[in-house]
């Protein structure tokens, strides 16, 4: 491996809850916070992604990205095999947003994801200097602060998104709310593993009406959802709307003392793409705005965050599975990717039965290969 | 399952895996009456292992087993080499699991933790049941549909293997019929030959997609001599006249392709045909109407103007346009192997089970086989009953020669 994390002082939530801190941007590692020996500007717009610099030192750095177009979007900063160095979400038209990212020395890519779908538009990023090796457990540590600092800025993003949709449902909004609900969920797709471990939260944000238990209340995304597409009518939507704006703080609350395991992302990663299978390719989880294709999207993108938090242990106890998992990811990314539309994707129902058939088959072949990260995370 | 410690492959490691100890410890349950071993099979039962190596494959002229699963797969990956290796893998799990195995050299229960077993585990403590696996590979395999040369083998496609023409009636399902590739997985327990199929699917994940599959049971052929003759849904014994295993020259001249050098040679061509039976209208007709229609007594299976099953049929006495007339090597002038067995999927919304026929049968040619036979039947009253829905066609290679061999050798290596 090229690239190297430094050792982090602390894995897990020292880490997170110093992102907290850090507003908007993302900071990468604990010891990062204003210590940026320089600032690089990048300016995102609907079609172009011009960063600052193509060549860094060693170190910690600045990114502040303006986004010039007219579509959300986000910027990422990858090392190889698409593993997330440092990721700010949610950058809204004419919005300027920092983040820090910790990067030793090896070759990486930025890239800008107007419209937060697809591969992005890519940049190389050369960094120079020293590289330190990391033993198995600093590495396997260095993977959850990552992935925990990945779903630190995805619950940062899922609490903003959801207050807008939210705003939206809340003044009546059909046309508005219809478009920021697919937008929220992303963020709350992507981290979904996380969200279900912390057991009753899942069901209130996120249940299907058929998962509903005779004399329980159904709450959450998908009430709202019906609301929109089914009856148009929004007058008795108000608490539910309030009550997943609450469900969506204390998930924020409760991720600030998440602690996990190596062995979790894996689980995760997993786990995320049998979320695909069992509802999203199966058109079941957005019954009735059938935007099960931003899901998917969501999914996948929280999978492959796992997995190449993962990637530098994969990298070196099983060389051939972890090439094997970027071409599988990369190969699902491309078939979704013939889907996309505008912001976002064609509905669910828009999809031939082929099209369908080719989204599994790709799905298969991508979670046959993460079904073996377990193993190899394990020892 | 917490009872079973034992994965499959230490049971027989450990009682062997000759007949003798399988039946020792008990089969429980498989071993009925009606599957007692005749005499000149002394040593084999229902529960023993059927030899996967030989010049043909097995599951062709094997004592037809009891149960049935088919599965047609599509082929997902456009890599020659990665298609390569599955068949490797698939070839060295149908080698353990015909022999009562586990799919996979650590087995369903003594792998890792974390890792996903290399055997699904359902079978685990089950014997073999005469489990065979047969491959066969399917035209599109070949050539894409739009000419495409998949795999660098466009050029090895037998002539004989193009899909088969429209037959009057037919109601196919173009989602459950052709494929890429097939196994026919038969066995006397159902359990083993699903398990056979669901392991083999999961081995292929990413690079073949299961097209259509179809469980059947209680066989309606006899492929050889001492089987006693089976009925169909119809209740009439089918296969009284078919080929046997014992007809050695038959099989040559009908069943075996004979082509020096190519690598079908010692193949065999295979036809699968679901034929729904609309049981209930011909639950409604009469005995003597059955009869006629079919051309047999329904009692013993004897040919209509004849008293005992396996008296040869005189065609004089039976109706023109029954089934047994048309289909006779007589008149259709050509005789092909069948090995079909018996389904019911259910309902089809109407109240009515939706059963019938899994028809499967094996030729030298299929143009010369189940395509004449098939055209000879344009007349037969039986057409009344029963609907052809899924159709395929796939060329099935010779048997493997020892352990290092593997299925499409010939046609890949």
């Amino acid at each position: 491996m090229r690239t190297r994390r430094t050792p982090l002082v602390a894995a897990g939530a020292a880490a997170l809850t110093l992102l907290a801190a850090c507003g908007g941007g993302s900071g990468s590692g604990a010891d990062a916070a204003g210590d940026a020996s320089d600032e690089i500007a990048v300016t995102a717009s609907d079609s172009t992604c011009e960063v600052g610099t193509s060549e860094l030192a060693a170190g910690t750095h600045q990114f502040t990205v303006t986004n010039t177009g007219s579509s959300v979007t986000e910027f990422y900063v990858y090392a190889e095999g698409d593993r997330i160095m440092g990721e700010v979400e949610n950058i809204a038209p004419g919005v300027a947003r920092s983040l820090l990212v910790e990067l030793p020395a090896g070759e990486y890519q930025t890239a800008c994801k107007p419209g937060m779908t697809g591969d992005g538009i890519r940049n190389a990023l050369t960094v120079t200097g020293e590289s330190e090796q990391l033993s198995d457990d600093e590495q396997l540590q260095a993977a959850v602060a990552d992935y925990t600092r990945y779903v630190g800025s995805q619950v940062t993003a899922l609490q903003e998104q959801t207050q807008a949709f939210v705003a939206a449902v809340e003044a009546g909004d059909v046309a508005g709310a219809q478009a920021l609900y697919p937008v929220a969920r992303t963020y709350w797709e992507r981290i979904e593993p996380v969200a279900e471990s912390f057991g009753d939260l899942d069901p209130r944000v996120d249940a299907r009406e058929n998962d509903v238990a005779e004399g329980e209340t159904w709450t959450g995304f998908h009430v709202l959802e019906r609301d929109l597409w089914v009856t148009g009518d929004l007058s008795q939507s108000g608490p539910v709307a309030d009550q997943l704006v609450a469900d969506i703080d204390e998930l924020a609350t409760r991720v600030q003392d998440l602690q996990l395991q190596p062995l979790d992302l894996a689980n995760g990663a997993l786990a995320l793409l049998d979320e695909i299978a069992s509802g999203k390719v199966t058109g079941e989880e957005e019954r009735y705005s059938h935007t099960d294709l931003w899901d998917f999207q969501a999914n996948l993108d929280g999978s492959q965050a796992a997995v190449q938090s993962l990637r530098p242990a994969i990298a070196e106890a099983d060389p051939d599975l972890a090439a094997a998992l970027d071409s599988a990811f990369a190969a699902t990314q491309a078939e979704l990717a013939q889907y996309a539309s505008g912001d976002g994707f064609v509905l669910y129902t828009a999809l031939t039965p082929e099209q369908v058939r080719g989204l599994s088959d790709s799905l298969n072949a991508l979670a046959a290969q993460v079904s073996q990260v377990p193993a190899v995370v394990a020892g | 399952m917490g009872a079973v410690k034992l994965s499959r492959r230490d049971f027989f490691g450990a009682a062997g895996v000759g007949a003798a100890g399988v039946v020792a410890l008990g089969a429980g349950g498989v071993a009925s009456s009606r599957a007692a071993a005749p005499a000149d099979q002394g040593t084999t039962t229902v529960s023993d292992a059927v030899e996967f190596h030989g010049a043909h494959q097995a599951g062709i002229t094997t004592p037809a087993q009891d149960r049935l699963h088919f599965v047609a797969f599509d082929v997902i990956t456009d890599d020659r080499a990665a298609l390569v290796r599955m068949l490797q893998q698939w070839t060295q799990a149908a080698r353990r699991m015909t022999r009562g195995q586990d799919a996979g050299p650590v087995g369903a229960v003594a792998g890792g933790d974390y890792a996903p077993p290399d055997d699904t585990g359902e079978a685990m403590g089950l014997p073999p049941a005469g489990l065979t696996l047969t491959i066969g590979f399917g035209p599109t395999l070949f050539t894409a549909a739009d000419g495409t040369d998949r795999f660098g083998i466009a050029d090895r496609r037998p002539a004989a293997l193009v899909g088969l023409p429209a037959f009057p009636g037919d109601e196919l399902d173009p989602a459950t019929s052709d494929g890429d590739l097939c196994i026919q997985a038969c066995a006397n327990d159902p359990q083993v030959a699903v398990h056979a199929v669901r392991n083999l699917a999961r081995i292929g994940q990413g690079l073949v997609g299961v097209r259509w599959s179809q469980l059947g049971f209680g066989r309606t052929s006899s492929t050889t001599s001492d089987q006693a003759t089976p009925r169909n849904l119809f209740g009439f014994k089918d296969g009284t006249d078919n080929l046997k295993a014992e007809q050695t020259a038959t099989l040559d001249r009908f069943v075996w392709v004979d082509d020096p050098g190519s690598w079908m040679d010692g193949g065999s061509y295979l036809v699968s045909r679901r034929i729904r039976m609309l049981v209930e209208v011909w639950d409604r007709q009469g005995l003597r109407d059955q009869e006629q229609t079919i051309g047999r007594t329904k009692g013993s299976g004897a040919p209509l103007g004849q008293r005992a099953e396996f008296d040869p049929v005189d065609l004089s006495a039976l109706p023109a346009t029954s089934h047994v007339s048309l289909a006779h090597p007589t008149n259709a002038g050509t005789a092909i192997l069948r090995r079909g067995y018996s389904f019911v999927d259910g309902s089809d919304g109407l109240g009515r089970l939706d059963a019938g026929l899994f028809f499967l049968c094996y030729q030298s040619d299929p143009a010369t086989g189940f395509v004449q036979v098939q055209r000879n039947l344009r007349t037969d009253k039986l057409n009344e009953y029963v609907q052809h829905t899924s159709s395929a066609l796939f060329a099935c290679p010779p048997g493997l020669a020892g352990e290092d061999d593997w299925w499409g050798s010939g046609l890949f290596g």
